[in-house]
């Protein structure tokens, strides 16, 4: 289930209903949330907006969940991320996996946060008192979705 | 063809959205060529080792050829999450 979503989401609501949904079968249910804080690019960030390609935004993430699908055995698959303005400490995105086991439950969780940033076409500007300016996008987050290929290589 | 600009594009160039029509089928490159026609600043901000192109909503190679009936949009690396 992917959401894009101006309004803040219940990490319990998500979580009851990933419970519900998986039944019996899930052994795990593992949950990530990004939060908005105070430094980025530049210190003193007082809030931030997010952009998004809508449309693009559901297919690059579906993608992203098929791949992480043919990867580990999941059940339940949930991706919540917001859009507009949003203050310092707000949540930004939900990743949550369910699956039988622990290990496949926490790898996919983090597969998908790291593919996410790489694909997503969705934008963050800081913006803080002095200025408004577009996150530059970090050649680390892309070396953390090549570390994925390099491991489906050595398997 | 529909052609989108976002986040940092969107800002620099003052512009969300723009019909363009080709005569001749053309590339992404091609069309890179005819925007940056327009002048200095518009190849500023299109740098083409600084954008990523998508193709009715799929990151494309610049070298794809497109269609009249595309949607294209260039837009700066993500930064989401």
């Amino acid at each position: 289930m992917i959401r894009i979503q101006e309004e803040d989401f219940c990490l319990q609501t998500e979580y009851d209903a990933m419970r519900r949904q998986s039944g019996a079968r899930a052994g795990a249910i593992c949950m990530f949330t990004g939060l908005v804080r105070d430094f980025g690019d530049q210190s003193g960030v007082e809030s931030i907006y997010l952009e998004h390609y809508a449309g693009m935004t559901e297919k690059s993430l579906q993608s992203i969940i098929d791949k992480a699908r043919s990867r580990w055995p999941l059940e339940a698959i949930r991706i919540i991320h917001r859009v507009g303005d949003l203050s310092l400490n707000e949540q930004i995105v939900l990743v949550g996996i369910s699956s039988a086991h622990r290990d496949a439950a926490f790898q996919a969780c983090q597969f998908i946060m790291d593919f996410l940033k790489r694909e997503a076409p969705i934008w963050k500007k800081e913006i803080s008192a002095e200025s408004a300016l577009w996150v530059e996008a970090k050649s680390s987050d892309l070396a953390k979705s090549e570390k994925w290929s390099d491991d489906s290589k050595s398997e | 063809m529909k052609i989108l600009y976002f986040a940092s594009f969107r800002e620099r160039l003052k512009l969300d959205a723009e019909t363009l029509d080709s005569a001749p089928p053309i590339t992404g490159k091609q069309l890179l060529d005819i925007l940056h026609s327009r002048g200095e600043h518009w190849q500023t901000v299109l740098d083409p080792d600084k954008l990523l192109f998508a193709v009715n909503q799929e990151i494309c190679a610049l070298d794809t050829p497109l269609d009249d009936s595309d949607e294209v949009a260039f837009f700066p690396p993500v930064t989401g999450g």
